[in-house]
């Protein structure tokens, strides 16, 4: 008994102790990296020579500040998603830089050094049209907000308002720029689309509208992209109809009509369909833009053309450029434009604004990835040097997302790949073999041994023996040379050669899907990216599925990812093929797909290559095997009829089974309805397909036991009612036999909503609701048992499993709202389950599964005890040492991929967002490592020193018998 | 559940079986909970249809009538046929190139208010092997499932047994009269936290510490019993033998499933 109790309470403490990192762990095992989403503004500090920020505003609604130098983030402010966090516009005007956020609903002024918040105002309601620094005397004190019906000034010291003004005519009139050239007035231009423009001039100092005009304009539609303000206060519009330029002096008031300068006489021409663009600048609020503007004529087109005494001359023609952007040093503007060089890369030149003329050494040479996206925005940093002529360095960003730093004369500073903001799906693989390693694989390959005889045989392994000694031979020469260097100079370079799989395979590829179409192939262990491969013409609302058909543990053949693209709107699907270790293509034909996918089916049937075989479902309910070789085809033939798929259109509530037959075409066999009035599915769930359970039951307390319903087709459907009352709403839970569309257990949820976020794995199921009546979250935790004897104890068939599991349902508080929920995996499945649940806070907490246990017991016995269950407590409790993330957070965690590792302690977890986070979890500690301060000095000396003891002990006690014996 | 078999066995004789609703009437849709049912309606009755063919092309045949007692006990009986000459036969045939064996019931509401809605469009089809059928002497399980409205939403059929050990069934008479169990199962409430109960067991173990001070002893007071012994067996194992140990600590990390 005694010996029980002290049993107990240390395999208790141990199942209750922390699963936290100790301070000197903290980026042994685990890595982060933050990203901020495609850049949408961004701003150079030209405050000071010597500054190194950039600041950068993004669609992710994210604004940070980055080191101009590095790469890294200084300070990042991460606001709401969607709307409400959007960021409309970004002004900078010397240590501070002033933001509107969310269609105009908040105006905040940021201090860059550090990113703290100097002051915030909120705005009157309207939806969000322009912003505009003000200057007076040479001095920027105000920032202008255009609003749909009212313009409002702030101060820039303090964000008080000044005056806020009705616009005129709001109604009619779409107001959509503000000009300020510095004279004490500001414009609001408006447009009344195909009629007329309309101008309203405000003095800065109380708001009195000075004067009010409106020009004929028919040809116009929307002044933003066609119109700029160039020179002293010159309005220049372009039309590709008429082929002409526009222009119109603000302040003149005898000029009523917009003088028109036909692109003929300038000898130029817009490209038809093209929506020319006109680009100025003004590189001073407080003064008027310059007199030089950029004109786009087609998409590689651009011109550099001057207003000057109301008549507009070019100045220089580039034909062909890509990109062009002026940026300002001081007093000296310049322009940058990019050019194509050859196919794989293009030359950015910098010329001075003025004149036109080239700066002599100033070429950069930008190498375009060949697997990445074209160029599409093009960020200038000028600055002048020592000896006053004006130095560069350009951002550029791809359409994939891709920053590159470069600066002269070509060299890449750094590198962001902010596609990796928005992972939408991710794998991890294993990592291949080394060459010897293979080596010894391919010579034990049956193909070998029954081709050659025995002598053969015996020289290969020769062969191999040898090679093996030469790997370890330059192992050891390597372990020699790096140590007689000093540590810093060991370069831990990771590159895709010398990838191979570790001892315990922790060190694995990450394939990451981003939404905007880039695939890229991650080392788990550092965090670089081996490889990165763009997809062209993925349409925005693509839904990705990956799919690991062939793993790397069939060497010759290379390990082979597919990775179905389907676009939602037509549900049209395509198949990309490739090497997840290097990203190569596959050379692999693939099947067309002409009609919409509606379901994908992975197959434990391999062909004689080794690939898993991927079904694909079509509307037609027509089926098509890839790969679709004869061998293949034979296969499915003799196991159609034990091949089942089930479709679901939660359109109609409709969950449908199906099954093969053999000239692959399928039948229906089952189908369940769940009327949509009154609840609709939202999510089906089956489990995961690389899980394995350990035990087959449960010890009770009275040494019987429990065996588990482990049935591998159940599939977990999560229901939401129509009726969104928070006393009438509910959520359903329905287990179904993939197989038989049989209803396992039906459960119902009273007075909760969703989201409902839920993870289906062994014999269990844990979801997490929001209860709607006591305005909380909450856990419950299925758990379906077959009983005390197993209906048949070799084979689990769907088929034949007559009697219905007993269900055990509990349900805890969660004192915390959650993103995202998924369950660690280990290889054996003999470690103890942990739920992660990624939190809004941005930490992922490690929960032991044993706190959801529906059969803790609400009154504490004996053999409850002996069971090691916990006695039950309503509340779920959250302990900061659960956090397996400590102080790296994920902002806006989305999702958690679980994978096994070669040691069955260790699961590795993936957390990704807006950042990525990599770590590894031990759910029952590392039973099977030694720990990192393990004392083997201790150990070895204690050793050696007892068999030293023993051999001098024997000695003496030889001589002390001898002496007896004497005696 | 053994009461059930029970009872099953002793209404084989009929064709026809009944057993009660599984849940205690909790069928309302949430809307109408307040509702009185419809006491004068005296139920309703719907085919159960199934289909078993050597092509497996389905071929719907009527089996049986379902008739669903309405009001607050509801309940659900099976009437159904003999199975005739011909589809004996086929069955067997069915069973034997491995065929399926089908059946479907309409979807309907069983709630009484909701009868104008009752005959929704479509089929609910389920299947179980033909052979298991064949094997287990026509003994089968019907379970209607219905939502929080009562309405049928999914039926399941299996078989007991429910294997096919390719067992040659000589008795024409046993596939004559199907011994049927058939429920309606309608979805359970989920359990929430209760909070009500466990604040009272805390209650009461604060009240429990607070009338016996005395039993708040030291530890070693306590826990003497167990102390005393563990000391003495250590130094006994101590003394006698020193080789030992070191074979304990294992087996504490890993368990835990």
């Amino acid at each position: 008994m005694a010996w029980l109790v002290v049993r107990l309470a240390i395999s208790m403490s141990l199942l209750y102790a922390a699963s936290a990192v100790f301070e000197d762990q903290v980026g042994k095992f685990d890595w982060r990296q933050q990203f901020i989403g495609k850049v949408r503004f961004a701003l150079f500090d030209t405050h000071s020579q010597a500054s190194k920020k950039l600041l950068v505003a993004t669609e992710q609604n994210v604004f940070a500040s980055l080191n101009s130098r590095t790469g890294d983030l200084f300070w990042r402010h991460v606001d709401k998603t969607g709307p409400e966090g959007h960021i409309d516009a970004l002004l900078m005007y010397g240590q501070d830089a002033v933001v509107v956020v969310g269609n105009g609903r908040l105006l905040r002024s940021w201090e860059t050094t550090v990113g703290g918040l100097k002051w915030e105002t909120v705005l009157d309601t309207g939806s969000f049209q322009a912003a505009a620094l003000v200057g007076v005397q040479d001095l920027v004190k105000y920032a202008a907000v255009l609003k749909k019906s009212a313009i409002s000034l702030h101060d820039l010291s303090s964000g008080s308002e000044i005056w806020v003004e009705n616009l005129p005519d709001s109604d009619s009139v779409q107001y959509q720029t503000i000009y300020s050239g510095g004279n004490g007035l500001v414009f609001v231009l408006g447009v009344v689309p195909n009629s007329h423009i309309v101008i309203v001039e405000y003095k800065i100092e109380d708001g009195e509208i000075m004067n009010k005009k409106s020009v004929e304009a028919a040809w116009m539609s929307s002044l933003e992209s066609s119109c700029a303000v160039v020179s002293s206060g010159i309005l220049l519009c372009v039309d590709q109809i008429t082929q002409s330029l526009y222009t119109l002096p603000l302040q003149s008031a005898e000029q009523t009509e917009m003088r028109q300068i036909h692109l003929q006489t300038l000898d130029l021409e817009v490209v038809s369909g093209f929506r020319p663009v006109l680009t100025s600048t003004q590189p001073n609020p407080a003064q008027p833009p310059l007199s030089e503007f950029f004109l786009q004529l087609s998409p590689d087109h651009h011109i550099l053309l001057q207003f000057k005494d109301g008549l507009i001359a070019p100045l220089r023609d580039f034909n062909p450029s890509y990109l062009a952007a002026f940026a300002t040093s001081g007093e000296r503007t310049v322009a940058a434009v990019m050019s194509p060089k050859n196919d794989t890369a293009c030359s950015i030149n910098l010329f001075s604004a003025d004149t036109g003329r080239r700066h002599l050494d100033t070429t950069i040479i930008y190498h375009m990835d060949p697997n990445g996206g074209k160029p599409n925005r093009l960020y200038v940093h000028a600055f002048l040097k020592k000896d006053d002529s004006v130095g560069y360095r350009v951002m550029v960003q791809t359409e994939d997302l891709t920053l590159t730093f470069l600066q002269q004369p070509g060299r890449v500073v750094w590198m962001r790949e902010e596609a990796l903001a928005d992972v939408v799906t991710m794998e991890m693989v294993d990592l291949p073999f080394t060459g010897t390693q293979a080596e010894l694989e391919g010579e034990f390959g049956k193909k070998a041994a029954i081709q050659d005889g025995l002598l053969p045989m015996v020289l290969k392994r020769l062969s191999s023996q040898f090679i093996l000694l030469q790997a370890w031979l330059a192992h050891l020469w390597k372990l020699f040379y790096d140590a007689r260097k000093p540590r810093s100079s060991v370069k831990n370079e990771v590159t895709i050669d010398i990838l191979s799989r570790d001892e315990f395979n922790l060190q694995k590829m990450m394939l990451m899907v981003t939404a905007s179409g880039k695939l890229f192939g991650i080392d788990s262990k550092s965090g670089t990216i081996l490889w990165k491969q763009y997809l062209e013409n993925i349409q925005p609302n693509s839904v990705f599925k990956l799919i690991v058909q062939r793993t790397t543990a069939h060497f010759p053949h290379p390990p082979q990812c597919t990775l179905l693209i389907k676009n939602k709107d037509t549900g049209l699907g395509s198949l990309y093929v490739f090497n997840p270790i290097f990203g190569k293509k596959s050379q692999i034909s693939v099947p067309a797909l002409p009609r919409p996918v509606l379901q994908t089916l992975l197959l434990p049937v391999i062909d004689q290559d080794y690939a898993k075989v991927l079904l694909l479902i079509d509307d037609q309910y027509k089926v098509t095997a890839f790969p679709s070789t004869k061998n293949v085809l034979q296969q499915l033939q003799d196991t159609a009829s034990s091949i089942f798929f089930y479709l679901v259109d939660s359109s109609q509530g409709k969950l449908s089974g199906f099954r093969l037959r053999k000239d692959l075409s399928t039948e229906l066999i089952w189908e369940v309805v769940i009327p949509t009035e009154v609840q609709k599915i939202v999510a089906v769930k089956g489990k995961r397909a690389n899980e394995h359970v350990h035990s087959q039951g449960r010890v009770m307390g009275d040494r019987s036991v429990l065996y588990k319903y482990l049935n591998p087709n159940l599939l977990a459907v999560i229901t939401e009612s129509t009726d969104a009352h928070p006393e009438r709403s509910f959520v359903g839970i329905i287990l179904i036999d993939g197989v038989t569309g049989r209803i396992v257990h039906e459960a119902v949820q009273r007075k909760a909503r969703g989201p409902v976020h839920f993870v289906h794995s062994e014999n269990w199921v844990v979801y997490v609701y929001w209860n709607s009546k006591f305005r909380r979250n909450e856990f419950s935790v299925l758990e379906l048992f077959e009983g005390a004897e197993l209906y048949n104890t070799t084979v689990f068939s769907s088929l034949d499993r007559p009697h219905p599991p007993q269900v055990l349902q509990q349900s805890y508080i969660f004192p915390a709202p959650i993103n995202t929920l998924e369950a660690t995996l280990t290889e054996k499945g003999i470690t103890s389950r942990h739920l992660l649940v990624g939190l809004p806070s941005g930490n992922i907490l490690s929960l032991p599964k044993l706190f959801l246990d529906p059969r803790r017991p609400e009154v504490v016995s004996e053999q409850s005890r002996e069971e090691n269950l916990i006695p039950y407590a309503p509340e779920m409790p959250i302990r900061e040492e659960w956090f397996i993330n400590y102080n790296q957070t994920v902002s806006r965690i989305r999702g958690i991929y679980t994978a096994p590792s070669g040691l069955e302690s260790t699961c590795l977890v993936v957390a990704y967002g807006l950042d990525i986070y990599q770590s590894r979890v031990f759910p029952s500690k590392q039973f099977d490592v030694l720990k990192d301060d393990y004392d083997y000095i201790l150990i070895s000396s204690v050793l050696f020193g007892l068999f030293f003891a023993t051999m001098i002990s024997k000695r003496l006690a030889e001589v002390k018998l001898l002496n007896r014996a004497w005696r | 559940m053994a009461t059930m078999r029970v009872l099953s066995l002793i209404l084989s004789v009929l064709s026809s079986v009944t057993l009660l609703w599984t849940q205690s009437g909790e069928c309302n849709n949430g809307r109408r909970s307040g509702e009185a049912v419809d006491t004068d309606f005296s139920g309703f009755s719907v085919p159960l249809e199934h289909s078993f063919e050597v092509d497996d092309v389905p071929r719907f045949s009527l089996r049986g009538v379902l008739q669903f007692r309405g009001g607050r006990e509801h309940g659900v009986y099976l009437a159904q046929n003999q199975l005739s000459e011909k589809d004996r036969n086929t069955l067997k045939d069915v069973a034997a190139v491995d065929g399926l064996y089908r059946i479907r019931v309409p979807r309907v509401s069983l709630q009484a208010d909701r009868q104008t809605e009752r005959q929704a469009e479509g089929y609910l089809t389920t299947f179980v092997r033909a052979c298991s059928l064949v094997e287990s002497h026509l003994s089968d399980v019907i379970t209607l499932h219905t939502d929080v409205s009562g309405c049928v939403v999914g039926v399941s059929i299996v078989t007991i047994p429910g294997s096919c050990r390719g067992i040659e069934v000589e008795d024409e008479v046993d596939l004559e009269v199907f011994n049927t169990t058939i429920s309606v199962v309608a979805p359970v409430t989920a359990p929430v936290p209760e909070t009500a109960p466990y604040i009272e067991r805390m209650e009461q173990e604060m009240e429990k510490k607070g009338k016996n001070p005395q039993e708040q002893k030291s530890f070693f007071a306590k826990y003497s019993i167990y102390i005393v012994p563990l000391v003495l067996f250590l130094m006994m194992s101590g003394a006698q033998d020193q080789s030992g140990g070191g074979a304990g600590g294992g087996a504490a990390n890993g368990g835990g499933r």
